[in-house]
């Protein structure tokens, strides 16, 4: 059965991110009147029926976290759309904010109606500038169109939606630390519970969703659960963006069902189409970088949460990130190493000191200069952080360690017994940089 | 409880150089006075980051001066706004060159040579990451994943984006900005369309 993408399928037409364009050729906003022809719980009975899950990384389903929005308070309520996307690997909410931005802003108030709120904050990483732009020129067409604002469509039902740049901070698209940076302070997370559905931005209710899984919602409501269910495995339903990046021929996002396999979307012909330069493949990281490592033999896994989860990594954020055998693992290490290192927020102690303990550590055995204790060392400091951090993060950042070493042992050891680095890609610095920062 | 700027509070202390005074144009008092509606009215320090942005814009870096400016838009102490603006990487404490290139130096963009971007970069302006031009024309900085690895590597030039800037092609590109300024980024790819 040959799918039909719903999501992105105009964003190369012209004209694509105009209102126009979105009421005419692509039935915008009609998901937003018949969602305000139904009562609020049946919207979140019909997200929950159709098995949508958080499209940012974690996989929760919405319609859950829909319902634990707090009812009975005379408190405002939030939506908090998360669009920091800063995984490396994942670009997919880009495209759609930048190409199908009216998408988003209906499914900011089919959710505000749903929950109870009067008012959406997008949460833009500040990179996006350019994204931030088409978007804000979107949110104005609908507040003119009568979609946003007072009284929408004559039904009494008010919605205000609001960009909110952020300024270059990763952690940021961590739920709570996002609420604290919406809040201006620095992004960094609070201690749960209470989860942000009973205390959240400014301490009220709040929701906090990924840009894709409220781009989902207008679909749900226009074409029924049964529809978005159907569209991929059981309980892996409806459309998703799948990021490819890295050494294939044809890096891009594309649209397909949870059905379509790691192998399909690496070397398809409508897909990514191969390796790049007629290299072979060596690994993937498949759901951004913070996810372990899968290699030839887990290529057959349908890209679903749940089959991805089964074969040892996570979904995440669907940034595949695919490499040739050109590439060092410990090299790999300790370029993400570097990133968690830069983006730890500091506010606990073995995510912050830890991650910059394996930068050094790694940097020492990527020159090879390291010990075999080393890799043990590595090891444990890696498998100290897990589970002992407020947030994720901590464990994002031990994973590109423990996940390169339980695979790739032996080319941690081949650096310490030959003393270099034993598989230098010409596409690498040539000097050894100093870190600047 | 709001604390006036002049008032006394234990976590006021000594900020970054102040620099030159500073005070908002009118121009971005007016876009400051509308941003904050955007907020509950007890929430006016969710706008500064906007209100950061704003001096930034104005001129080129975050002084001193221009913290204890926010301070008293916000209504907060200006140690609160130095807290925040240490956090974030995109505010700049100290001067900037005309074209800020930020180097994406993560795994996708590494992956296709962006380590070797930033050395050629490096060796035609002949400053180090981190550093700045002496005419105040480039600075280099290597930045964390940008958000659009299936165009590696990319360069996001203040708020302009180029995008597959082979390591060969990274001299060029220097001269290309002295020259055209402006007109030889790419952009994002997203902007082009079917015809």
């Amino acid at each position: 059965m040959a799918y039909e993408p719903v999501l992105i399928k105009d964003v190369r037409e012209q004209g694509s991110y105009t209102l126009d364009f979105y009421v005419k050729q692509a039935r915008g906003y009609e998901g937003l009147k018949k969602s305000l022809t139904l009562k609020p719980n049946d919207i979140i009975e019909q997200v929950k029926a159709s098995g949508l899950r958080g499209r940012g990384g974690a996989g929760f389903p919405t319609g859950l976290k829909w319902q634990f929005v707090l009812k009975d308070t005379p408190k405002p309520k939030y939506i908090a759309c998360n669009a920091d996307e800063s995984e490396p690997g994942t670009f997919k909410d880009h495209v759609l904010m930048e190409r199908n931005p009216h998408l988003l802003i209906e499914g900011c108030a089919i959710g505000c109606y749903a929950i109870g709120a009067k008012v959406a904050y997008i949460y833009i990483r500040g990179e996006f500038y350019h994204v931030q732009e088409m978007l804000e020129r979107a949110i104005e067409e609908a507040y003119k169109a009568g979609f946003l604002g007072k009284n929408i469509l004559g039904t009494g039902f008010d919605c205000d939606v609001y960009v909110h740049r952020g300024a270059g901070a990763y952690e940021a698209g961590e739920e709570t630390a996002l609420i604290e940076s919406l809040e201006g302070k620095r992004a960094q997370p609070r201690i749960k519970p209470p989860f942000p559905a009973v205390a959240g931005l400014y301490q009220c209710p709040t929701a906090v969703n990924n840009v894709e899984t409220l781009c989902n919602v207008p679909l749900i409501v226009l074409n029924g659960p049964e529809w978005f269910a159907k569209l991929g495995p059981e309980k892996n339903g409806g459309p998703k963006l799948f990021c490819i990046s890295g050494h294939v021929k044809r890096p891009g996002v594309y649209e397909a069902s949870m059905h379509t396999t790691l192998r399909d979307l690496i070397f398809g012909d409508q897909y990514a189409q191969g390796m790049k330069d007629g290299r072979k493949f060596k690994a993937i990281i498949p759901g951004g970088s913070s996810v372990p490592i899968l290699l030839e033999q887990h290529l057959d896994t349908p890209a679903s949460f749940d089959h991805i989860q089964k074969a040892g990594s996570l979904l995440g954020s669907a940034g595949l990130i695919i490499m040739d055998d050109s590439v060092c693992m410990v090299w790999l290490a300790m370029n993400l190493l570097h990133f968690y290192r830069h983006e730890s927020c500091g506010k606990c102690t073995p995510c912050r000191e830890g991650g910059d303990w394996l930068y050094k550590l790694l940097q020492r055995v990527e020159r090879g200069e390291g010990q075999m204790k080393d890799i043990d060392l590595l090891y444990g400091i890696a498998n100290n952080i897990v589970g002992k951090t407020l947030c994720a993060f901590g464990d994002a950042a031990a994973t590109p360690v423990l996940t390169t070493i339980n695979l790739f042992r032996d080319e941690f050891e081949a650096h310490v017994r030959e003393g270099r680095c034993t598989l230098p890609a010409p596409w690498r610095a040539r000097h050894a940089m100093v870190a600047a920062h | 409880m709001d604390y006036a700027p002049a008032q006394f509070h234990r976590s006021a202390r000594k900020l970054a150089e102040p620099g030159e005074p500073f005070a908002y144009t009118p121009e971005n008092q007016a876009k400051f006075d509308e941003n904050v509606t955007r907020y509950p009215p007890d929430q006016r320090k969710s706008a500064i980051l906007y209100a950061l942005y704003l001096v930034q814009q104005q001129q080129g870096y975050i002084t001193g001066a221009g913290m204890q400016h926010v301070a008293e838009q916000i209504r907060c102490t200006a140690a609160d706004v130095e807290d925040v603006v240490s956090y974030y990487t995109m505010f700049y404490t100290k001067p900037v060159g005309k074209y800020v290139l930020n180097v994406c130096r993560t795994l996708s963009c590494a992956l296709l040579g962006a380590e070797r971007v930033t050395e050629e970069l490096s060796e035609k302006l002949g400053i180090t990451p981190g550093q700045t031009t002496a005419d105040g024309v480039f600075s280099l900085i290597e930045v964390e994943c940008l958000g659009a690895c299936d165009r590696a590597p990319v360069v996001m030039v203040n708020d302009d984006w180029h995008e597959r800037l082979s390591p060969g092609d990274a001299g060029q590109f220097v001269d290309d900005i002295r020259t055209k300024g402006r007109a030889t980024f790419t952009g994002c790819h997203l902007h082009v369309e079917k015809k």
